[in-house]
């Protein structure tokens, strides 16, 4: 049996140590060496990098960074939830909906997110058309905000909220709800007393599979955001092509690491409860 | 006082199916009320008008004399314990039972839920979860959680099926005590005439979305009034277009005592139950008669020729129906 197993984990092992680990063990290194002149590292080993990031400039984008990815994800639970909930009781319809759910990822993200800016930008169909009704007369100045950068994120993320929402809410009882409003519960009473508390394992699987991909969001803030919504992705991105500071992209790219790890472990502490 | 619940001429019908069809009750105040009958006869759906889960098409359903017929089902004073129980996973026994009194105080809240904890014996496993606790505890979670709230009527959508057969006699007791102690009126669903006839003030049997039959267990086993209530509410030997219970059959070598109906019989069949013997016997003309007697009665082997007989007066007849 043992052999077996070692057998068949093996290749999976080895892609994880030479894919995973071993790229990991490089940035770590990078991380304490100095930058060269154009691009890649050169001697000696500093910390100087690390103490980098503590400056005000850094901290302000990833401060920036975790709200947009919170509102993004709660943003994400808003829009979610219902939408779920009318999936699992739409009866056989339910397969034709998820599959809409799921039909954006049939194009790239990249195309997708390009169509939102001809959504947003002031000559674009938003702009046009509210024009064009009378309803405003100078355009509205909506891309390069960090309004269109939570657009972009919900709107690219919204699914991985859908589906684990779904999975929770289509196992439930319905009779439970009707034991609900037998007792006395209102609709909402009964949504926020047995709908919410029921879904809650789908909504932690939803809130994490949205919160750690918008952490580490790049194409959305550099195409919707400019460069007036940096979020942490862009940093890191910068910091390998334009400035050619790996040794500080390294740093930056490990700690937001660790910050999403240090958040996650918080929080499978106080919920006691599996993360996905 | 008029009746608790009052059914006036309610229908309801699901596509081109008529599930429930003109169907009249008056469920007398602090009684035990059943609604009897095979699968599919309508008789949960009664209940879940009742409840409010769903709309009658037509009719009117009273409680205590005014229409609810409109109300939603947390406007209406009635509670429900459903066949599978729909007990809340997320929330302990307490918090199960509790449920329903979320918007009184405090204080009245606990004493209320440990009354009713008390009332069926599940002290020392209020902070269980559902999944916790076994087949009969949960059952009891369920009673508690709708007789807390202390509805006019308490609905019961066949309680007793999922339990194995030991627990389901002894919870029938339980029922029986529970209705009697707080005197609210129970509205029973369920597909055991047994059962039915063991609980029940009043039966009323349904089929095909009609009430067959009201009456007390007695009238209605005693003196069914057709051929389907017959059938339903246990065995039946049907000997020339009479209906004759094999507990009324008796048994006997020589010939019949004078004034009473009788048929020569060879018996095919004789099983003993403990209690009782199960005879199985072949008339002349090739029909199979069963009947029911006490040990005490003799012991009768397969292939011996013995007389049958029963009074007049147990005979069931149907005229109006064709046999």
């Amino acid at each position: 049996m043992r052999t077996i197993r070692t057998i068949f984990l093996a290749p999976s092992a080895l892609a994880m140590l030479l894919l995973v680990a071993a790229p990991m063990g490089i940035v770590l290194i990078y991380s304490f060496l100095s930058r060269g002149v154009y691009g890649g590292i050169e001697w000696p080993l500093t910390l100087e990098n690390w103490r980098r990031l503590a400056d005000p400039l850094y901290l302000h984008i990833l401060a920036r960074t975790i709200a947009l990815a919170a509102a993004a994800t709660a943003l994400c639970l808003v829009l979610g939830f219902p939408l779920a909930l009318f999936i699992s009781r739409a009866g056989p319809r339910k397969n034709l909906y998820l599959y809409l759910v799921i039909l954006p990822f049939w194009t790239s993200f990249l195309v997708r997110t390009y169509a939102w800016m001809f959504l947003l930008r002031e000559t674009g169909v938003i702009n046009v058309v509210l024009m064009g009704l009378g309803l405003i007369r100078e355009p509205l100045g909506m891309l390069y905000t960090p309004g269109a950068v939570l657009v972009g994120l919900v709107y690219g993320h919204l699914p991985f909220m859908v589906l684990p929402l779904y999975a929770a809410l289509e196992r439930l009882d319905r009779s439970l709800l009707e034991a609900a409003a037998d007792l006395g519960a209102r609709p909402w009473q009964a949504a926020l007393r047995v709908l919410v508390p029921l879904a809650a394992p789908g909504i932690r699987a939803g809130s994490v599979l949205v919160f750690i991909p918008c952490l580490g969001a790049y194409l959305t803030p550099d195409l919707l955001g400019g460069s007036k919504t940096v979020m942490a992705g862009n940093l890191i991105q910068n910091q390998f092509t334009q400035a050619r500071d790996w040794p500080f992209g390294s740093a930056a790219a490990l700690a937001l690491m660790a910050i999403i790890l240090t958040l996650l472990v918080a929080w499978v502490r106080r919920e006691k409860e599996p993360l996905l | 006082m008029g009746p608790v619940l009052e059914l006036r001429q309610v229908s309801k019908a699901f596509g081109a199916s008529r599930v429930v069809e003109e169907v009249s009750l008056e469920i007398p105040r602090g009684s035990f009320f059943s609604l009897l009958g095979p699968s599919g006869c309508g008789k949960t759906t009664t209940l879940r008008l009742v409840a409010g889960f769903e709309r009658p098409d037509e009719g009117e359903i009273r409680l205590n004399g005014a229409p609810i017929g409109h109300l939603k089902p947390y406007e209406r004073n009635v509670s429900t314990v459903f066949q599978n129980y729909a007990l809340f996973p997320h929330l302990t026994v307490r918090g199960n039972i509790e449920f329903g009194l979320k918007r009184r105080p405090a204080g009245e809240r606990a004493r209320r839920v440990r009354k009713a904890i008390e009332m069926v014996r599940l002290e020392g496993k209020e902070d269980r979860k559902p999944s916790e606790i076994s087949g009969g505890e949960r059952q009891r979670v369920a009673l508690a959680r709708s007789l807390v709230v202390e509805p006019e009527v308490l609905l019961l959508d066949e309680p007793l099926a999922a339990l194995d057969p030991a627990l389901r006699k002894q919870m029938r007791a339980e029922l029986k005590d529970l209705q009697r102690r707080t005197g609210i009126s129970f509205l029973f669903v369920t597909h055991d005439q047994e059962e039915a006839l063991a609980l029940s003030d009043t039966i009323a049997v349904m089929r095909n979305g009609r009430i067959e039959q009201t009456g007390t267990p007695e009238e209605i086993y005693l003196r069914p009034r057709t051929r389907f209530v017959a059938n339903f509410m246990g065995a039946m030997n049907w000997i020339d277009g009479a209906g004759v219970r094999p507990e009324a059959m008796r048994v006997m070598r020589g010939p019949a005592p004078s004034g009473v109906r009788w048929a020569q019989a060879e018996v095919t069949a004789a099983a003993f139950l403990g209690n009782l013997i199960h005879l199985e016997a072949r008339l002349p003309d090739g029909a199979c008669v069963t009947a029911e007697m006490s040990r005490l009665d003799g012991s009768f082997a397969p292939g011996e020729r013995v007389t049958l007989w029963w009074r007049q007066q147990d005979e069931l007849k149907f005229p109006d129906e064709p046999a």
